[in-house]
């Protein structure tokens, strides 16, 4: 009987000198695209005649390939599990050496941890709440590493790398400058224009620029520049700080005698502090030049009537207290970009998980900071 | 020309050959033994990064079947030669053919092919560490092959076997050793039946136990599939091992000092560069 396989290869199968004996003889070229033809041919043969031992016969092979070899190991394989004895006769020298890389017993092994690392609902909820619990210690324990650090510069000041301060003043500050400022006279710009709508019809106009100068300093300026730095600069500290986790940079750090905290996140949470504020004066003074174009243009008012009614309705307070909201935002979002930095276990994809977590969670915390700011400033009638 | 070109590509654009790919690690015995023709074939070629000229005018040819290694001090441009030879970077001069493809004038198309021909084991093992490593391995099966994924899972199962690394289909790259990484990175490489084989530095880093396990893994791979081999090592013990054939390089000439089966440049090359790298001897110079 003859079962004629892909173009290349051919398998027939014939009794053997015993009744429990099968002969398969195989030929021309079996290779990768051979493989589960030959296989299942095989199995076919097999179940028809269940023999005891199962002989391959390959002196007509013509050529064979890795995969190939690997064909004739599982064929072998099969047949042992299925409780036959197996043979194969005529093969080539160099046959015989392609196969011989393919360890049977190797192959036979079993993975040391299963595919499926997908657990039951149940525990995967257990495991996000201990996942979330590790981070929050990990956050802690940062936050004291950092402490720490921060104690000991201010002791010894020289201890900080002031030229780190400056770089990252410049790659988070000066870099900055042009998207914040875009962003913010566009806003002040659309604030101006939407409310004029409505103030125009009450005669109001000259109150587009109080709205314009409250809304921005106090809430929209802080929290506008807070979420354009954290996508900024946060995310790229997350990623600066996991890839030298990576590459090991900061195991070599700890065994040079170095702080990593220090090293590392100072330099960057100082630039940080320093430069955010600044960064929202910038972006309030955009916002009220963008207003007052509206205002000038589309509303008739002068520009000095515009900047009168803007500092009279700005109090010191509301310029303090949006400073003291963006230098909180500052240390949130450099501190959460360096921690989640410093978690960074494994490769690549690490890497990118910690960036996308630094910029959520630096937001996450943004948006609660000014609840709180919110609801205090509120008790303290202002 | 569109409908040629469409059959050409696979659903998701990559190229694929509609003859089966370049089949290389296949013996077929009755056709006698490969004849001596130039599997890869370098002329004057040079390499410069922007004005920094690393090498020039280098030339050599690699048979099928040869194993070679390109040795020579720190800093010669090894690594260098190595990467335009696989076109990862465009050379500044001379040219570079590949089974008989100059790859700097080759199109996308035929590159890619030729690429498949081809394995890299680099110096890290550059696996894709967000993939298992049987995931690893029946990507390009998956990719580039007819192979359902169930026999591109068992082909991929066997060329871990091949490298000692059965049981551990289901590992992130993260959670092996460096040497199993490498293991694992040389499983992938030859995960098409690659006709040729290139090596960042296989054995560096690797204990002497381990590193001679992979020389003779190197050695059975080269025996068996006929696979033509360029390691760029300085294991004086690799180098005795596996090598039929050496090509110094040295920073001096900017290019090759010498080349020859590594015992006969050890014992009659009366360059006293290559003498000493072959004695383990300081540099004459620095002396
Ligand atoms: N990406 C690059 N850009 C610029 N110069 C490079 C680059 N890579 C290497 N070089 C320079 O090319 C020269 C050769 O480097 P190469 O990495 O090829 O050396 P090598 O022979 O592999 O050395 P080693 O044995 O130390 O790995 C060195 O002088 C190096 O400074
Ligand atoms: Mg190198």
């Amino acid at each position: 009987m003859a079962i004629t396989g892909s173009s290349k290869f051919k398998m027939e199968s014939s009794p053997g000198q015993s009744p429990e004996e099968l002969v398969l003889s195989v030929s021309g070229r079996l290779d990768r695209d051979g493989l589960e033809p030959a296989l299942a041919q095989m199995r076919q043969a097999f179940g028809q005649s269940k023999p005891r031992k199962l002989v391959i016969e390959l002196g007509h092979l013509e050529s064979l390939d890795s995969a190939g070899a690997l064909a004739l190991t599982l064929m072998q394989q099969e047949a042992q599990a299925l409780g036959a004895s197996t043979e194969l006769i005529n093969l080539a020298s160099s046959a015989a050496d392609l196969k011989s890389l393919l360890d049977p017993a190797e192959l036979a092994k079993e993975p040391l941890i299963p595919e499926a690392r997908k657990q039951g609902f149940v525990s995967e909820v257990g495991r996000a709440f201990l996942d979330m619990m590790g981070d929050f210690k990990q956050m802690i324990a940062f936050l004291g590493d950092f402490f720490l650090a921060s104690v000991r510069a201010a002791r010894t000041p020289r201890l900080v790398r002031w030229k780190d301060v400056a770089l990252y003043m410049e790659r988070v500050g000066v870099d900055g400058l042009p998207i914040v400022g875009l962003i913010s006279f566009l806003l002040g710009l659309i604030i101006a224009f939407m409310s004029s709508l409505q103030l125009a019809s009450f005669g109001a106009n000259i109150f587009v620029a109080s709205l314009v100068a409250v809304a921005m300093v106090r809430e929209l300026g802080p929290i506008m520049t807070a979420v354009l730095i954290a996508g900024r600069s946060g995310s790229s500290f997350a990623a600066e700080i996991g890839t030298m986790k990576v590459n090991e940079e900061v195991d070599a750090l700890v065994v040079m005698g170095y702080d990593p905290a220090a090293f590392l996140a100072l330099p960057k949470v100082l630039a940080s502090l320093i430069v955010i504020p600044l960064l929202t004066l910038y972006a309030d003074l955009l916002a009220i030049v963008g207003g007052l174009l509206v205002g000038v243009l589309g509303l008739d008012l002068t520009v000095y009537a515009y900047v009168q009614q803007t500092a009279k309705s700005l109090s010191v307070f509301d310029v303090t207290s949006g400073l003291v909201k963006s230098l909180c935002f500052a240390a949130i979002i450099a501190g959460v970009g360096c921690q989640r930095g410093f978690t960074v276990r494994g490769g690549a994809q690490a890497v990118g998980a910690a960036t996308t977590s630094a910029v959520v969670t630096a937001m996450f915390f943004i948006i609660v900071t000014d609840s709180i700011f919110a609801i205090v400033l509120h008790y303290m009638d202002w | 020309m569109d409908a040629e070109r469409r059959t050409e590509h696979d659903d998701k654009g990559r190229w694929i050959d509609p003859a089966g790919g370049i089949s290389g690690g296949e013996f077929a015995w009755s056709q006698g033994p490969p004849a001596a023709e130039a599997a890869i074939r370098v002329e004057n070629l040079t390499a410069a990064y922007g004005d920094n000229v690393i090498l020039r005018d280098v030339s050599f040819e690699v048979t099928r079947g040869e194993v070679v290694v390109i040795a020579g001090g720190s800093g010669c441009g090894k690594s260098t030669l190595l990467k335009h030879m696989i076109g990862l970077h465009p050379l500044a001069g001379g040219r570079v053919e590949i089974n008989g493809v100059d790859i700097a004038a080759a199109g996308d198309r035929e590159l890619s092919l030729t690429r498949q021909g081809f394995g890299v084991l680099f110096q890290s093992g550059a696996l894709f560490g967000s993939l298992t490593l049987l995931e690893n391995i029946t990507l390009p099966l998956n990719d580039f092959t007819s192979l359902s994924p169930r026999a591109a899972n068992l082909v991929a199962r066997a060329k871990l076997a091949m490298v000692g690394l059965a049981g551990y289909e289901n590992h992130l790259p993260s959670e092996l050793s460096g040497g199993m990484q490498k293991r694992a990175g040389l499983a992938r490489a030859m995960a098409l039946d690659p006709a040729i084989l290139f090596f960042d530095e296989p054995s560096a880093g690797l204990d002497p136990i381990t590193a001679a396990e992979l020389d003779r893994l190197i050695i059975r791979i080269n025996q068996a599939m006929g696979t033509t081999m360029v390691i760029v090592t300085h294991e004086l013990a690799s180098i005795y091992n596996i090598a039929h054939r050496v090509v110094m390089l040295d920073k001096s000439v900017l290019g090759i000092i010498a080349q020859g089966p590594p015992k006969e440049l050890r014992d009659t090359s009366s360059d006293p560069r290559v003498a000493d790298f072959f004695h383990r001897r300081p540099s004459q110079k620095q002396a």
